[in-house]
């Protein structure tokens, strides 16, 4: 287009150089774009998930002295659990009420003409079943005067924690205005604290009537469990998979066919296996439904074609080299395989591993099909019969906190993605923790 | 080796702990999302007061519950379906196909369906007629069916506020929906003479100006919300002007956000719903295997507890919840004790 100039200098720029910087330049700002904005992303959502969830992990509990009266628990005087277990949670539930009634008129913190149900409704549901189990346990208790560290209604927790105010409560059917002023009080004589909730990382998930008491230890037992089956299936059969595609097998049309079918189910919709396991583990072959087992042998089925690609990934980047030499000193194909390349590809096999593990942790559509999104309460048992017992997984315990009505589990779910993150960081963290630590580089 | 040995012990273990018979000790029930918190009510009760493990209550939808306790009879099935409607033909059908004779159908009592909005905003008191001339594609006017013309609710009706139409309604998949076009819809439909009219243009084929009484408009004033209340609610907070419909035990978990309207002049409360005046309620059921009874332990003693007056009854929990007590619930309790198969629908 243009003619050189014949009096160009090195140290004055032509344009055409000047437009070739320009462009470069331009290009690095689309590049700083697009990393501020994915940081503003991930900025945005932790931000919300933090801010709404971090509350969920302290909890308000209430203190108070409860008189167990032998007329109201055991009538029949024995102190034999059978008999007194014939008293259900409803009639513990009037004991507790009675007794927070009886200590706040002591106290002198009760509001003129405020109504014992009113009372009893600011402590949580879940108090009677635990006073129920402890007297179970230890009948000698009746005739006692205990002192009860219990969970306050969800309502009264919200009002701490700024949830519920005094504006909302009066329009709220379930707290008045007049319960927040006794909690205020109560607080200030020491029977209503804040403190860290043990309970929702321990705890199993509990019912919308009492949101205070949910927690994630079903659902935690349970991924635990699915990630123990995924990893005790999934990494020795693609890792034996990987090994004979890329060291042991013929290049033919079949190997070529198995090649592009893995590369194909690592992109399958997840869902996918979910209908493959109800119908092949749970309408085939008869395993329990809900059941730890049949969701590990779905995620299994999913994370190995990742696990797959990664580790041929792996054996391909040890240098031929090695491999010549082991053969040349005359070590058998399998002696090199095992002593030398295995070795070598251990870090980048773990780190695909734990990569899978971790997608496999955070998968619920699978789990949809086999049963696992449900309401858990009981803790599966010990392995390995405890892989038959029904359980939850984390993903699935956010799902089902998102959909409950009572406004307490927004922070709730928000909470299980907190300990949900918190357990996909430590895998990743791992992950590069083991490549750090063994990786060689040539 | 050492990758061999693995692969040996892991699928010995799998063996091992699947080779014994699984005896299940707990209930399965799976089913509508809108009787599931009430089946967990019950089943924390249930696992707090006996000795029996707590149930596991999964959700999924009315017609998934009962198409999976109608896949056959064994401990890999279900024992129990929760559905917030009535059980049809076909899946009786399908049942009895799989080996599934008897079948108990247990009433637990009645869910209201509510209409609110934001509760900084206007007040609303409608009538199923309101709802039918806000939102079906086509309307009469003086007597010729037109698509609809109603922007704001005053065109709809002078009563109400001059307030732009905008309805979230449960989508298809819903139970709710279909008590919404049921109740609300084609009464509103049979109350403005537009079903006639329908009618006479159909050359008096009833079903078809059922179906055209049902057709909602595509503009966009009309929403389907595929999700569950929450979605709804999250839906409103953002579009203050929107009315949503939403279950009773929802609005009452949420009196602080919503504002409720009346329906025929009648609010909806517990109360209100039992007494048969406010008009749009639906019963909820669950339905056991009758042959499960006896074989997986406690079910019996789960579905007396569940009907019993300190969980369904007036005062119980489920109430509080916002579940409307069946009157007849006494009947129910009899029915279960003697466990009476449900008789062929009529």
């Amino acid at each position: 287009m243009s003619t050189a100039s014949t009096n160009s200098s090195l140290y004055t720029l032509d344009a055409r150089t000047k437009r070739r910087n320009a462009a470069e330049k331009r290009f690095r700002l689309y590049g700083m774009a697009a990393v501020a904005f994915g940081v503003l992303a991930l900025v945005v959502l932790l931000s919300s998930v933090l801010g709404t969830g971090l509350s969920a992990f302290r909890q308000t509990f209430l203190t108070t002295e409860i008189t167990l009266d032998e007329k109201a628990l055991d009538k029949s005087g024995t102190r034999d659990p059978e008999v007194m277990a014939k008293v259900t949670t409803i009639g513990y539930a009037k004991v507790l009420q009675n007794a927070l009634v009886d200590e706040l008129t002591a106290k002198g913190l009760l509001p003129e003409g405020m109504k014992a149900k009113d009372v009893g409704g600011m402590i949580s549901k879940e108090a009677p079943a635990q006073l129920r189990d402890r007297v179970l346990a230890n009948p000698d208790l009746i005739g006692q005067t205990i002192t009860m560290n219990v969970l306050a209604n969800g309502r009264i927790d919200g009002y701490f924690k700024g949830r519920v105010t005094m504006e909302s409560a009066a329009l709220d059917s379930n707290v008045s205005p007049e319960q927040l002023q006794l909690a205020e009080a109560m607080r200030d004589a020491g029977m209503l604290d804040l403190k860290f909730n043990w309970g929702f990382i321990f705890g199993p998930d509990a019912s919308e009537l009492r949101p205070e008491a949910a927690g994630l230890g079903v659902a935690i037992i349970g991924s635990a469990y699915m990630m123990l089956i995924v990893l005790a299936l999934a990494l020795p059969i693609g890792v034996a998979a990987s090994i004979y595609l890329e060291e042991f097998a013929p290049q033919n049309r079949l190997t070529d066919l198995i090649e592009v079918n893995i590369s194909n189910l690592a992109a399958v919709p997840s869902i996918v296996f979910g209908i493959l396991g109800l119908a092949v583990f749970i309408n085939f072959a008869g395993l329990p439904q809900s059941s730890p087992l049949v969701g590990g042998l779905v995620l299994s089925l999913m994370t190995l074609p990742t696990i797959i690609i990664a580790t041929r990934a792996a054996l391909k980047a040890v240098p031929p080299s090695i491999k010549d030499a082991a053969l040349g000193i005359g070590a058998s194909k399998m002696q090199t395989v095992f002593h030398h390349i295995l070795p070598l590809a251990m870090p980048g096999i773990l780190t695909g591993t734990i990569i899978g593990l971790a997608q496999a942790l955070g998968e619920t559509a699978p789990l949809l099909l086999i049963g696992m999104v449900a309401f858990v309460r009981d803790y599966p048992g010990a392995p390995p019969e405890g892989f038959t017992d029904p359980a939850a997984a984390l993903p699935v315990q956010v799902y089902n906190f998102t959909q409950r009505a009572d406004p307490a589990f927004i922070e709730r779910a928000s909470g299980a993605i907190i300990v949900l993150m918190v357990f996909l960081l430590a895998m990743n963290i791992l992950a590069i923790i083991l490549r750090r630590r063994f990786e060689r580089r040539w | 080796m050492n990758t061999v040995k693995l692969t040996a012990s892991t699928l010995a273990i799998v063996v091992a702990s699947t080779s014994g018979a699984f005896a299940r000790d707990n209930i399965q029930t799976a089913g509508s999302s809108t009787v599931l918190p009430y089946a967990t009510i019950v089943a924390e009760a249930f696992g707090e007061n006996f000795d029996f493990p707590t149930p596991v209550v999964e959700s999924g939808g009315s017609g998934a519950g009962r198409k999976k306790l109608c896949e056959g009879v064994g401990e890999n099935t279900i024992d129990i379906a929760n559905s917030s409607s009535r059980i049809k033909q076909s899946d009786i059908d399908l049942c009895a196909s799989n080996g599934v004779n008897e079948i108990m159908e247990v009433r637990i009592g009645y869910d209201g369906i509510v209409f609110a909005s934001d509760i900084n905003g206007a007040d609303f008191a409608f009538t199923p007629a309101d709802w039918f001339k806000a939102l079906a594609a086509e309307v009469v006017v003086d007597g010729a069916v037109v698509a609809n013309p109603n922007k704001t609710w005053a065109e709809v009706n002078g009563d109400l506020p001059a307030q732009d139409i905008l309805a979230f309604i449960p989508g298809t998949k819903h139970g709710t929906r279909e008590v919404f076009d049921e109740k609300v819809i084609l009464k509103g439909c049979e109350e403005t003479g537009a079903f006639e009219v329908f009618a006479a243009a159909a050359g008096g084929d009833e079903d078809a100006a059922e179906e055209k009484c049902m057709a909602l408009r595509t503009d966009g004033v009309s929403v389907d919300i595929d999700g569950d209340y929450t979605e709804t609610l999250s839906r409103i907070d953002a579009n203050k002007n929107a009315i949503g419909v939403f279950g009773l035990s929802f609005y009452q978990n949420n009196t602080d956000k919503l504002k409720v309207a009346t329906m025929s002049g009648v609010v909806p409360t517990v109360d209100s719903i039992a007494a048969g005046g406010y008009p749009v309620s639906r019963p909820l059921y669950f339905y056991v295997k009758k042959a499960h009874l006896g074989v997986i332990p406690g079910l019996k003693e789960y579905i007396e507890f569940f009907v019993s007056d300190d969980m369904a009854g007036p005062d119980g929990p489920l109430a509080e919840y916002g579940l409307v007590s069946d009157p007849e619930l006494a009947a129910t309790q009899e029915m279960v004790a003697s466990e009476t198969p449900m008789a062929p629908l009529n």
